[in-house]
C-alpha cells in the first residue's frame, strides 16, 4: 500500500481490508527503517499516532466516518499540533511542545487523519532546499546526493518515498510548488485567504498560504476540501460557502483557453524542462485545449519584490521570538538588551538572520518609501498583469522551476542563486492566485520535472480538473523513485 | 546603494541579533549582494501606482466586543523559558 492513493486507502479502510492503525503501523514502520537516510522528519511519535488512529477506527466502527477518516497524513512542522513538537526546523523552537492546534490541524483532526510526524523544512520557511534546517537536510529520494527542494522539503520527501500517502505544506514564495517538481510530486497552493494561517507559524503574512501535496491532483482535491474553511481567527480568512474541489476532476478539457507567458518560456528555459513542458502542451491539445500567448511583462521583477516584502514582513513577525515566552533562551545574559540579542544570535540560523536584517533595513526610517513601497507598488504591476492574462485564457501554464534538484552543498553559500530557483513561482504569491505544480517527465538523469499551473482567484476546482485530466492521459506521477 | 560595515552593525542592534566584526563583514558581502538583485526594481516608473498590501482588497473584520477566549495561562506559561507566581521572568529592567 505504499505508493496507493488517498482513495484507495480510504477504500482499504471502507471495505475493512485494512483498519486506520494497520495502514499506520505500515507507514511508521517504512519511517523508521527510510527517515534515518532520508531526513523527511523531524519528529515521529508512534504512540501517539497508534492513538489517533485508534479513534478513527473507533469512529468508523461507531458508522462516524467521513470520506478520509483513518487515513494518515504528515504535517509540515510548521504547523502547531496540541502535544506535539513543533520547531518550525529551528533551534528557537526546539523544546516547544505546542499547547494548542493550527486551524489545518483541527481540520485533519475532524475528518480522523492520524498524524504521522511533523515534516522537516528550511527553518521558518526561509530556503528553497531544506539546507537552512536546524535539524539538517533532507535528501531527494529520486538522488540522495541532491536537494529536495524547500522549504515543504521533508513533506515532499515523504510523499515520494512513500513514507506517507499524503503532506501538508505551506507556501510564501514557492514553497509547496517547487518542492513538489523536485521530488516528483503533485502540490497546491490555494488563493491567499483559503486556508486559514491561525497556527500555521508566519514568516510573510500577506503571501503565507498552507495547502496539500500528494501523489495526485485528484488526491490534493479531497486533501483541500478538507483544509479549506473560513475561521474567524485569521483576520485574512476568507469567508466563503464551503466548495467541493472535486466536483469538476471529471470534466473533459474541450474548450479549455491555455495561456504560455512568454517570460516564461525565455532564455532561462532549457534543455530537458523545456522539452518537458513543450511535450506537456502537446498531450493538453491532444486532450482539446487551445493555447494563446500571453504576457506577464512585470514577472522578472517579483523576485527582486519579493525579496523586499518577505523579509520586511518577516522581521516583524520574527520579532517574537525574544526568549521570553516560549523556545529558547541564550543561558548567559547580563541585562534584557543582552538577553534578546544573545537569544536571537544563537536561536536562528544564517539565512534567517539574513532575511531579518534586510526587513529591518527595507523598514527603517529613510529607507521605507525607496524600498518597500516602491516593492508594493511593483507587487500590483504584478497582479494586474495576471488580471489582464485571464482575459484571455482560463489557466497559465509554464515550468514550475528552473531546473530539477540540484546537489546538497550546491547554492547553500550563495543566496542570491538560491532565490533565483524561485523565478516562476513568486509572483503567484504576490498576487496571492493558486498554483500548483505537478509531474511532468524526467531529465536525462532521471530527476523529476515540474509542471506550473496559474489559476484566476478562487478556481482551483479547475485546475485541479486540468491536472487530473493531464494524470488520467499520463503516468508521470505514477512513477516511483527507485530504492524505494 | 551599498551597506557599510557600520550599517550591518547598527541594522543588527535595531533587529536585536548580536554579530561579532567576523559575522559582520561576511554578512555585509551577503547583504549587498540581495540588494544588488533588490536594485533592478528602482528602474520601473511607479508614478500613481496604488501600492498593494494585500493580495486581496478585503476588509478588516470586526467583531463583537465580548470575550471568547478562555483562560489556558498555565498550559501556554508551561513551555515559557522562565515564569514565577503566573509572570514571565526576564532581567531587571528598573533599578
Amino acid at each position: 500500500m505504499t505508493y496507493h492513493s488517498l482513495k484507495q486507502l480510504a477504500g482499504q479502510l471502507a471495505t475493512g481490508k485494512a483498519s486506520s492503525v494497520e495502514l499506520c503501523q505500515d507507514y511508521l514502520a517504512r519511517i523508521q527503517a527510510r527517515n534515518p537516510d532520508l531526513n523527511a522528519f523531524i519528529t515521529v511519535d508512534a504512540e501517539r499516532t497508534l492513538a489517533e488512529a485508534r479513534a478513527a477506527d473507533a469512529l468508523r466502527a461507531a458508522g462516524n466516518a467521513g470520506p478520509l477518516t483513518g487515513v494518515p497524513i504528515a504535517h509540515k512542522d510548521i504547523f502547531c499540533a496540541e502535544g506535539w513538537l513543533t520547531t518550525c526546523g529551528s533551534k528557537m523552537l526546539y523544546n516547544f511542545v505546542s499547547p494548542y492546534d493550527a486551524h489545518v490541524i483541527e481540520q485533519f483532526k475532524k475528518a480522523g487523519m492520524p498524524t504521522l510526524g511533523k515534516t522537516n523544512m528550511d527553518e521558518f520557511a526561509m530556503g528553497s532546499s531544506n539546507e537552512t534546517s536546524y535539524y539538517g537536510p533532507v535528501k531527494n529520494p529520486w538522488d540522495m546526493a541532491r536537494v529536495p527542494g524547500g522549504s515543504s522539503g521533508g513533506s515532499a520527501a515523504c510523499v515520494a518515498a512513500g513514507l506517507a500517502p499524503a503532506a501538508t505544506g505551506t507556501d510564501t514564495g514557492g514553497s509547496i510548488r517547487q518542492p513538489a517538481a523536485l521530488c516528483g510530486i503533485t502540490g497546491l497552493k490555494p488563493t491567499y485567504g483559503v486556508v486559514s494561517r491561525y497556527g500555521m507559524i508566519a514568516f510573510a503574512s500577506s503571501l503565507d498560504q498552507g495547502g496539500p501535496m500528494a501523489r495526485s491532483a485528484e488526491d490534493c482535491a479531497l486533501l483541500l476540501n478538507v483544509m479549506a474553511g473560513f475561521d474567524g481567527r485569521d483576520s485574512t480568512s476568507l469567508e466563503r460557502e464551503q466548495e467541493d474541489y472535486a466536483r469538476d476532476l471529471a470534466k473533459p478539457l474541450n474548450g479549455l483557453r491555455i495561456g504560455l507567458p512568454k517570460e516564461f518560456f525565455g532564455e532561462g528555459l532549457t534543455g530537458d524542462t523545456a522539452k518537458a513542458v513543450q511535450e506537456a502542451i502537446a498531450q493538453f491539445k491532444k486532450l482539446g485545449a487551445t493555447t494563446v500567448e500571453v504576457s506577464l511583462p512585470n514577472s522578472g521583477l517579483s523576485v527582486a519584490a519579493y525579496y523586499v516584502i518577505a523579509p520586511a514582513e518577516a522581521s516583524s513577525n520574527l520579532s517574537r521570538f525574544d526568549g521570553v515566552r516560549y523556545g529558547y533562551r541564550t543561558p548567559d545574559y547580563t541585562d534584557l538588551t543582552d538577553m534578546y540579542e544573545k537569544t536571537r544570535a544563537e536561536g536562528f540560523g544564517s539565512e534567517v538572520k539574513r532575511r531579518i536584517l534586510i526587513g529591518t533595513y527595507v523598514l527603517s526610517h529613510g529607507y521605507y518609501d525607496a524600498y518597500y513601497i516602491q516593492a508594493q507598488k511593483l507587487r500590483r504591476l504584478i497582479a494586474q498583469d495576471f488580471a489582464e492574462a485571464y482575459r484571455q485564457c482560463d489557466v497559465i501554464l509554464g515550468p514550475t522551476a528552473p531546473t530539477t534538484a540540484f546537489k546538497l552543498g550546491e547554492k547553500a553559500d550563495d543566496p542570491v542563486q538560491m532565490y533565483l530557483s524561485d523565478i516562476y513561482t513568486i509572483a503567484v504569491n504576490l498576487a496571492g492566485l493558486p498554483g500548483m505544480s505537478l509531474p511532468c517527465g524526467f531529465d536525462g538523469q532521471g530527476l523529476p520535472i515540474g509542471l506550473q499551473l496559474i489559476g484566476d482567484y478562487f478556481s482551483e476546482a479547475r485546475m485541479l480538473n486540468v491536472a487530473h485530466q493531464y494524470q488520467l492521459a499520463t503516468d508521470w506521477h505514477q512513477r516511483t523513485p527507485g530504492g524505494f | 546603494m551599498s551597506l557599510s560595515l557600520d550599517d550591518v552593525k547598527r541594522i543588527a542592534h535595531l533587529a536585536r541579533i548580536r554579530v561579532s566584526d567576523t559575522e559582520a563583514a561576511q554578512t555585509q558581502g551577503q547583504l549587498n549582494g540581495i540588494f544588488s538583485l533588490i536594485e533592478a526594481m528602482q528602474a520601473v516608473d511607479t508614478q500613481g501606482v496604488e501600492p498593494m498590501a494585500h493580495a486581496r482588497d478585503v476588509y478588516q473584520r470586526l467583531r463583537d466586543d465580548r470575550a471568547t477566549e478562555t483562560d489556558r495561562r498555565e498550559a501556554y506559561q508551561a513551555v515559557a523559558p522562565q515564569t514565577e507566581a503566573g509572570l514571565y521572568l526576564v532581567p531587571k529592567v528598573i533599578e
